[in-house]
C-alpha cells in the first residue's frame, strides 16, 4: 500500500480540496458565485450596472432601511423610526457601536454626508430621483437623523434600502470605487479585474454570529457554456442569474445540482427612441407591437422560461394589469399602420448589448418585423459602448435591455434626457401623483392606470418579466430565489 | 501521362462539393433562408427537413447551404484583396530593391506577427462588428504572405537570361515586372491562394464565432457552431454538422493547394 506515502501531484491536489475538506471542521465556510456581469467600478453609489448592487449592496455597503425577500421594507442602520402624521418628517434612530471596515465610526454625520453627497448638484448618483423628495437632513444627535421631505413620498423607506441610498464614511467615499469600504458583514478583500471579486466575513460586524460565510468570492462568467463547464467541474458553488435556459434540463437531471426559477423586476423591453423619427409616431411605435408575437418570442429567445408582459410592470406586483392583450400579434395590422405612417419598407437600426436574452431577442425581432415589411439591421454592441452610445447619447433607432430595479415606472417620467427620449407632460403628472400617494389602495389603482397609459402609447416594445434563474450545489441554503431589488444579501447563507 | 496525386484529386472533389453546394445556394435551397419556425424547432431529420431544424426552427440544410455560400464569398473577397494588394508589394519590392524592398519586406515581417483575430478584434472595436471589417482583417493578413511568395519568386525570376535580354533591349523595370515577372511567378501565386483559401475559410469561422464576422440573419458556420454550445445536451447535432462543414472546406482547400504545389514546384517534381 502506497497511500502513506503521496506522490507530489497527489499533495498538490490534497492541498487544492484542502479548504473544501476541512471545511466542517475549520468552519471556513466559503461560497464561490458566478455572475453574468462584470462591473467597472465598485461603488453603488456613484455607478448604474446592476451586479455592483448585486455584490457588494447591504453585503459589504448597508443603507438605513434593508428590503427582504418579499419586499418588505426591515430596519437596518437605523434601528427604528418615527414618521410625522403629514408624512414629511421622519426621525431615524441609528445603531450604536458600528464602525466602518477600516475601523472609522458609524453615526449620524455619516448619514447627513451621505445624502448631502447624493443630493449634491454635479452628484454622479445612478437615480438622483429617490433624493429629490428631501428637503433637508439634519443630525440631531449622534443616533439620530431627521430627514424632512418637501413631498409625500410613499416609497421613500423602500429607496433608503437601495445601494444608491449606500451610508458611506467622508473618509473612504472617493475610494469606494475601487477600495468599497462600508458597514456590512462582509468587507471587500480583492479584485482581480476580468476575473473575480472577493469578500471576507467582517468579524466585527454587529451580528457577526449569525454569519456563517466566511470568504465569498464573485467570479465573472459571461459566456453560458463557460459558466454550464464551471458548474459541472464544481469551481462553483452557485451561478446566479443563468443565462441560458436551454440547459436547465441538464442541471436539472443532475443529482449535484439544486435549480431554483424565481421572479425578478427585471422588464425586457424593445427600447424605442421616443425622440427621433420616425419613432416619435405613435402609429409606428403600435405597427412595431403588432408585429411582435411575444410567445414566439419567449418560445425561441428563452425557452419558454418568462412571463409576457403588455406594460412596463412585473406580473408578480399588486397592481399588475395584464395588457398583453392591447396589440395581439397582427402583421396586417402593424403593415396598415406602417403604410398609415409612410414607413413601410423602410430600414431601422436595432443596437444590442451583449446579454443573451437581448442577442436572442434580436435575431427573433428582426424575422418577426420583416414579415410586416421592415428591414431591421441588428448591431451587437459592447456594454461600455452601450452605456455611452445609447444610455447617454441617445444615439439609437431600437434596442433591447431588462430594467432590473423595483418601482421603476418613474423612467417614463424622467424627461427627454433619459434614454427612452420620452418626454410626456400628461404622464409625468400621473407619476408624481402616483409617487406622492401614500394610501396603498389609491396607489395601486393609479399604477394600474400608469400601466394602460403607457401600453396604449406604446412607447416601447413591452416583451417579457426577466425569470432569476440560479443553479446552486446541493445543500446550500439562504439564497433569494426571486431578486426584489437589484441587492442579494448573503449574510444568511450557510453551506453544508 | 503522369499520375495526379491523391490530394489533388480528394482536394479537388471536396472543393467542388463545396463550391457546387455553395453555387447552388444561389438559386435554390431546400427552405428559404433565414425563415423561422419557432414552433418547430429541434425538429429531427425528416423528408422536408433533410437534417433536421435548429433552435429556432430554420432548416438546418438551408443554413448550412446559405454558410458555405457566406464562407466562400468571404475567402473570395479576402484572398482576392489581399492577394493582389500582396503580389503588387512583392513584385515592387523585388523590381526596386534598395529601401522600398526593406520597406515592404518589414512591412510584411510586422504584419506577421500581428495576429488575425486580435487585428479583426481591433477593427471591430474602433469601427463595429461588420462582415466588411472580417474581410478586411482577413486581407490584411493575406498581404504579407503574398508578399514574399511574390517577392522570393519574382527575385528569381529577374535572373533570368531573357530578362536580362529584356533590359539590353531597353524596357523599364515596371514593363518587365508585368510582361515577363508576373506571368512567370503565377503558378505559386495561384498555389498559395488556394491554400491561403483554406487559411481564409477557418478565419472567417473563428470571426464569426466571436460575433466578429457574419452578422444576423445571415449565417455562417462559425456562427451556427456558437450558437450551438449552449444546446451540446439538447441537441448536439447542431454542432457537429457546421463542424463537419468546415472541416471538409478547410481540408479540401488545404489538400487542392498541396496537390498543385506537387505539380507545378519543379524541385518536387524532380524528387518524384
Amino acid at each position: 500500500m502506497r497511500h502513506f506515502v503521496p506522490s507530489l501531484p497527489l499533495a498538490a491536489l490534497v492541498m487544492a480540496l484542502g479548504t473544501g475538506i476541512l471545511a466542517d471542521d475549520a468552519a471556513a465556510a466559503s461560497l464561490v458565485m458566478g455572475i453574468q456581469q462584470e462591473p467597472t467600478s465598485l461603488d453603488p453609489t456613484s455607478d448604474a450596472t446592476a451586479s455592483i448592487d448585486g455584490m457588494l449592496t447591504q453585503n459589504v455597503f448597508e443603507s438605513l432601511t434593508t428590503v427582504n425577500e418579499k419586499g418588505e421594507v426591515l430596519p437596518q442602520l437605523a434601528e427604528s423610526w418615527t414618521v410625522s402624521d403629514d408624512g414629511l418628517t421622519y426621525v431615524f434612530k441609528l445603531v450604536q457601536g458600528t464602525k466602518y471596515h477600516d475601523g472609522t465610526d458609524f453615526n449620524a454625520d455619516d448619514v447627513k454626508f451621505s445624502f448631502d453627497r447624493a443630493m449634491a448638484e454635479g452628484s454622479t448618483n445612478p437615480t438622483k430621483s429617490i433624493f429629490a423628495p428631501i428637503a433637508s437632513v439634519t443630525v440631531i444627535d449622534p443616533n439620530t437623523v431627521e430627514i424632512k421631505l418637501k413631498k409625500k413620498d410613499a416609497f421613500f423607506l423602500f429607496n433608503m434600502a437601495q445601494g444608491d441610498a449606500s451610508i458611506v464614511a467622508s473618509e473612504s467615499a472617493d475610494a469606494n470605487a475601487t477600495t468599497p469600504v462600508g458597514t456590512g458583514p462582509f468587507k471587500y478583500a480583492a479584485w482581480t479585474r476580468g476575473d473575480r471579486l472577493t469578500l471576507e466575513k467582517n468579524a466585527d460586524y454587529r451580528g457577526a454570529g449569525t454569519v456563517a460565510l466566511d470568504k465569498i468570492e464573485f467570479r465573472f462568467i459571461p459566456d453560458a457554456a463557460a459558466a454550464s463547464a464551471a458548474l459541472l467541474a464544481e469551481e462553483l458553488d452557485v451561478y446566479a442569474g443563468f443565462p441560458a435556459p436551454e440547459m436547465l434540463p441538464q442541471f436539472q437531471a443532475d443529482p449535484r445540482f439544486d435549480v431554483t426559477i424565481g421572479s425578478t423586476e427585471a422588464e425586457v423591453i424593445l427600447a424605442m427612441n421616443n425622440s427621433k423619427p420616425p419613432f416619435n409616431d405613435l402609429r409606428v411605435r403600435q405597427g412595431i407591437s403588432y408585429a411582435i408575437d411575444r410567445e414566439e418570442l419567449i418560445d425561441g429567445a428563452m425557452y419558454g422560461q418568462a412571463v409576457p408582459i403588455g406594460s412596463f410592470y412585473p406580473p408578480h406586483g399588486p397592481a399588475y394589469v395584464d395588457l398583453t392583450g392591447m396589440y395581439p400579434h397582427d402583421v396586417a395590422k402593424a403593415k396598415a399602420l406602417f403604410k398609415d405612417a409612410g414607413v413601410e419598407g423602410s430600414t431601422m437600426t436595432l443596437r444590442v448589448p451583449p446579454f443573451s436574452y437581448a442577442t436572442r431577442s434580436a435575431e427573433i425581432i428582426q424575422a418577426q418585423l420583416a414579415e410586416a415589411g421592415i428591414t431591421v439591421k441588428v448591431e451587437n454592441v459592447e456594454w461600455g459602448f452601450w452605456l455611452d452610445e445609447i444610455y447617454k447619447k441617445l444615439n439609437y433607432d431600437m434596442t433591447i435591455i431588462s430594467h432590473p430595479g423595483p418601482n421603476d415606472m418613474g423612467n417614463f417620467a424622467r424627461g427627454p434626457k433619459y434614454f427612452y427620449g420620452y418626454d410626456d407632460a400628461a404622464y409625468n403628472d400621473l407619476w408624481k401623483q402616483i409617487s406622492e400617494e401614500t394610501d396603498a389602495d389609491t396607489r395601486i389603482a393609479l399604477l394600474k392606470k400608469g400601466q394602460t397609459y403607457l401600453a396604449e402609447n406604446a412607447v416601447h416594445g413591452f416583451l417579457f418579466q426577466l425569470p432569476q434563474v440560479n443553479i446552486q450545489k446541493k445543500g446550500i441554503t439562504g439564497l433569494w430565489v426571486s431578486q426584489p431589488v437589484l441587492f442579494r444579501p448573503l449574510a444568511g447563507v450557510k453551506v453544508e | 501521362m503522369r499520375r495526379l496525386p491523391a490530394n489533388l484529386i480528394i482536394g479537388g472533389v471536396l472543393v467542388a462539393i463545396v463550391v457546387g453546394v455553395a453555387a447552388l445556394s444561389l438559386v435554390w435551397t431546400p427552405h428559404p433562408e433565414n425563415a423561422m419556425n419557432i414552433r418547430g424547432k429541434f425538429a429531427g431529420p425528416s423528408a422536408t427537413y433533410w437534417l433536421g431544424t435548429d433552435q429556432l426552427g430554420r432548416d438546418l440544410v438551408t443554413q448550412l447551404m446559405a454558410s458555405a455560400r457566406n464562407s466562400m464569398a468571404v475567402a473570395l473577397i479576402a484572398v482576392l484583396l489581399g492577394g493582389s494588394i500582396g503580389t503588387v508589394l512583392g513584385l515592387l519590392a523585388s523590381a526596386i530593391g534598395g529601401w522600398v524592398e526593406d520597406l515592404v519586406m518589414r512591412f510584411a515581417d510586422i504584419s506577421f506577427a500581428f495576429p488575425t483575430l486580435l487585428f479583426a478584434i481591433m477593427l471591430a472595436a474602433v469601427f463595429g462588428p461588420s462582415l466588411q471589417n472580417a474581410i478586411l482583417a482577413i486581407a490584411f493578413i493575406n498581404v504579407p504572405v503574398f508578399a514574399r511568395v511574390a517577392r522570393a519568386s519574382a527575385n528569381q525570376i529577374w535572373t533570368r537570361e531573357y530578362v536580362f535580354a529584356a533590359r539590353a533591349a531597353g524596357m523599364g523595370r515596371f514593363a518587365i515586372s508585368r510582361d515577363h515577372i508576373l506571368p512567370n511567378i503565377a503558378a505559386p501565386v495561384i498555389v498559395q491562394a488556394t491554400i491561403e483559401f483554406a487559411v481564409a475559410i477557418l478565419a472567417e469561422a473563428a470571426l464569426s464565432y466571436l460575433g466578429l464576422g457574419v452578422q444576423p440573419p445571415e449565417s455562417s458556420w462559425g456562427r451556427m457552431l456558437s450558437e450551438a454550445q449552449t444546446l451540446m445536451y439538447l441537441a448536439p447535432q447542431l454542432a457537429i454538422w457546421p463542424g463537419l462543414c468546415i472541416v471538409t472546406a478547410v481540408l479540401g482547400f488545404g489538400l487542392l493547394g498541396d496537390g498543385l504545389r506537387d505539380i507545378t514546384d519543379p524541385r518536387l517534381a524532380r524528387e518524384r
